[in-house]
C-alpha cells in the first residue's frame, strides 16, 4: 500500500520536525536559566562580549559608514523630485535607527561572531571536550551557551548604536557635504522628529536578534555531528538560521512595534 | 585514604549491561566488577565496545538495560545533584584527549581545580606544576594543546584527569601512540598514583601484554561482552582460543581479523 507508506512518512517527518523544534525551545529555555542561576560565569561572559562586541565593531564602523551613505545618496535624489531635501536627515535616521540598524548589526554578527561560534563549539563536540566538562561536573550549557547567550543580548544592542550614529554621520557626509542638502535642517530634523518610541524600538530588535543569533548559532554548533563534515555543516545552517529568523522576526515585531 | 573507603567490594559493578546503537548492539550483556583500590584493565580488539563501555561507567552515556554501581549506590538513573555527587569522585582520560585547545596546558590542568574546589591561586599554581611534573611535561604549562606532540598531549590530558584526584580513575588508552619507554613511565606512574591516594583505576588499553604487569584484574571484552575475567595470569592462562588469537594478533601487530569478527 504505498498510499500508507507514503503517510507514514509524512507523519514521521512531521513528528521529527516538532521534536526538533521542541528541542530548539527547551535549549534556549535551559540556556535562559542558567543564565541566572549560580554560579555566575562573569569572566566567560565578558570574554563573549569582547568576540561578539569588541572584535565586531571595526566590521559595523565599515558596513555602518557605508550604508549611511547610500542612504544620503539615494535618500536626496528622491527627496529632490519633491523639493524636501530638507527632510533628508529625518529619513536616514528613521531608517537607520528603526529598521536597517538592528538588522544589518545583527546579520553581521552572525556572519561573523555567530559562524565561528557554532564552528567553536562544533568542533568541541566533536573532540569530546564538551563530554570532558560533563564528566567533571560542569554543565556544559550553564559554563558554554549561557555567557554567550547573555553576552549577545548585552553587545547587540550596542553595536546598533553604533551601526546608527556612524549610518546618520555617513549619510551626512554624503548627503549634505556632498550633494549640499542643507546641513541645519539635516541635524534639527533628527532632533524633532526622532522619538523615544523609535529608539526604543530599535533597542527591542537588536535585544531579540542579539537573542536569535546566539541562540541558534549555539544550538547549531552544539548539536553538530561529530566529525568535520558536521561542524561545516552546521556553521552554514547557523548562518542561514539566524539570518531567516532575524528577517521574520524583523517583520513580526516591526509590526507590532510600530 | 579514609578506611570507609578502603573496605573490601568493587567501587564499580556493572550488572547485563546492554546498549545497541540503531540495529548495532555494542554492549550485549556487559558483567563486570571494578575492585575497590585496584587496576581494572579492559582489553580487546577495536571496536568492540571498550570506549562505549567506559563512557557508560562515568555516566556520560545511558545503557537501554541493565545497571552500574558506584560504590554500592546504583547510580544508572540518577540526575542532576546526585549525578553531579557521583562525579566528582572520576577522574577521567578520554581517548583523544578531549584538552580544551583555547586553554594553554596549565589552564587545562588547572581547570579542574579552579572550576571545582576553592584552593588559593597559589595552592592551585602548585598542584598543576607538582602534577604535570609526575607526567613528564614540566616546562610545557605555556604551550596550547595544538602546539604539543601526540603522545605530551596525552599526558597533559592524564594530568588533568589526576589533578583532583579522583576516587575513581577512568583511563581510556592512556598509553597509546608512545613509545615504549613512555608506555613504561605512563604505567608506573598509574601504579605508584594508585598506591599512593588508593585509587580505584578503570583502564582501557591495547598495550597487552606490557599492561598485565601493572594489573590486578584483566576483563578481556569480545562482541559487547566480557569474555573472560580474573588476575592477569588467570586471564591469560584460561586457555581460551579468542584471547590467544587476540594476544598473538597484538603481539604482531595484526588485529583485523578480530576486528571484523568483533
Ligand atoms: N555515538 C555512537 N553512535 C553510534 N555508534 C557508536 C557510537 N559510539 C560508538 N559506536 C559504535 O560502537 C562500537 C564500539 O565502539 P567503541 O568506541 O566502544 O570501540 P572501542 O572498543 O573503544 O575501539 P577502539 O579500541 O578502537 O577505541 C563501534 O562499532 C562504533 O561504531
Ligand atoms: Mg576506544
Amino acid at each position: 500500500m504505498p498510499a500508507i507508506r507514503m503517510i507514514e512518512r509524512l507523519g514521521g517527518l512531521a513528528i521529527d520536525w516538532l521534536l526538533a523544534l521542541g528541542n530548539f525551545v527547551l535549549f534556549l529555555g535551559s540556556a535562559a536559566l542558567y543564565a541566572v542561576l549560580p554560579p555566575y560565569k562573569v569572566r566567560l561572559t565578558i570574554r563573549q562580549i569582547r568576540i561578539i562586541g569588541a572584535e565586531s565593531l571595526f566590521l559595523i564602523l565599515l558596513i555602518g559608514g557605508f550604508t549611511g551613505m547610500v542612504l544620503g545618496l539615494q535618500g536626496y535624489n528622491t527627496l529632490r523630485r519633491f523639493g524636501s531635501e530638507g527632510a533628508l536627515g529625518t529619513v536616514v535616521a528613521l531608517v537607520l535607527v528603526r529598521e536597517l540598524g538592528p538588522v544589518l548589526a545583527a546579520l553581521m554578527v552572525a556572519a561573523r561572531a555567530g559562524s565561528a561560534m557554532a564552528a567553536e563549539l562544533g568542533s568541541m563536540q566533536a573532540t569530546e571536550q564538551v563530554d570532558a566538562l560533563t564528566v567533571m561536573a560542569i554543565n556544559p550549557i550553564q559554563y558554554l551557551v549561557s555567557p554567550r547567550l547573555l553576552a549577545g543580548v548585552i553587545s547587540l544592542p550596542l553595536l546598533t548604536s553604533i551601526f546608527d550614529v556612524v549610518g546618520i554621520l555617513g549619510g551626512y557626509v554624503i548627503g549634505v557635504e556632498l550633494m549640499g542638502a542643507p546641513g541645519s535642517s539635516y541635524m534639527n530634523g533628527i532632533a524633532q522628529n526622532l522619538t523615544g518610541h523609535d529608539v526604543m524600538s530599535g533597542v527591542c530588535k537588536a535585544l531579540v536578534f542579539g537573542l536569535i543569533v546566539m541562540w541558534t548559532c549555539c544550538y547549531k554548533g552544539y548539536h553538530a555531528e561529530r566529525m568535520a563534515t558536521g561542524v561545516s555543516e552546521a556553521t552554514t545552517e547557523a548562518v542561514v538560521l539566524s539570518s531567516v529568523l532575524i528577517l521574520a522576526w524583523d517583520y513580526f515585531l516591526t509590526s507590532v512595534l510600530l | 585514604m579514609d578506611s570507609a573507603e578502603n573496605r573490601k567490594g568493587a567501587a564499580i559493578e556493572v550488572r547485563d549491561l546492554c546498549r545497541s546503537f540503531g540495529r548495532q548492539r555494542v554492549l550485549d550483556g556487559v558483567d563486570l566488577d571494578c575492585p575497590r583500590a585496584q587496576i581494572t584493565t579492559i582489553v580487546g580488539p577495536s571496536g568492540c565496545g571498550k570506549t562505549v563501555l567506559l563512557k557508560h561507567i562515568n555516566l556520560l552515556l545511558r545503557p537501554d538495560s541493565g545497571r552500574i554501581m558506584v560504590d554500592g549506590t546504583d547510580v544508572t538513573r540518577l540526575g542532576g545533584r546526585a549525578l553531579d555527587g557521583v562525579r566528582e569522585k572520576f577522574g577521567m582520560l578520554f581517548q583523544a584527549n578531549a584538552l580544551f585547545d583555547s586553554m594553554s596546558v596549565f589552564e587545562n590542568v588547572a581547570f579542574p581545580l579552579v572550576e571545582k574546589t576553592r584552593l588559593s591561586r597559589g595552592e592551585i599554581a602548585d598542584r598543576v606544576h607538582e602534577t604535570l611534573g609526575a607526567v613528564g611535561l614540566q616546562g610545557m604549562e605555556r604551550k596550547y594543546p595544538s602546539e604539543l606532540s601526540g603522545g605530551m598531549q596525552k599526558r597533559a590530558a592524564l594530568a588533568r584527569a589526576l589533578v583532583r584526584r579522583p576516587r575513581i580513575l577512568m583511563l581510556d588508552e592512556p598509553t597509546t601512540g608512545l613509545d615504549p619507554a613512555r608506555t613504561g613511565s605512563i604505567h608506573a606512574l598509574v601504579r605508584s598514583t594508585q598506591e599512593r591516594f588508593g585509587l580505584s583505576v578503570v583502564m582501557v588499553s591495547h598495550d597487552v601484554p606490557a599492561v598485565f604487569e601493572i594489573s590486578d584484574r584483566v576483563a578481556f571484552m569480545h562482541q559487547g561482552k566480557i569474555r573472560l575475567y580474573g588476575r592477569p595470569e588467570e586471564v591469560r592462562g584460561a586457555g581460551d582460543e579468542v584471547f590467544d588469537r587476540f594476544l598473538a594478533g597484538r603481539a604482531s601487530g595484526d588485529e583485523s581479523e578480530l576486528s571484523a569478527a568483533g
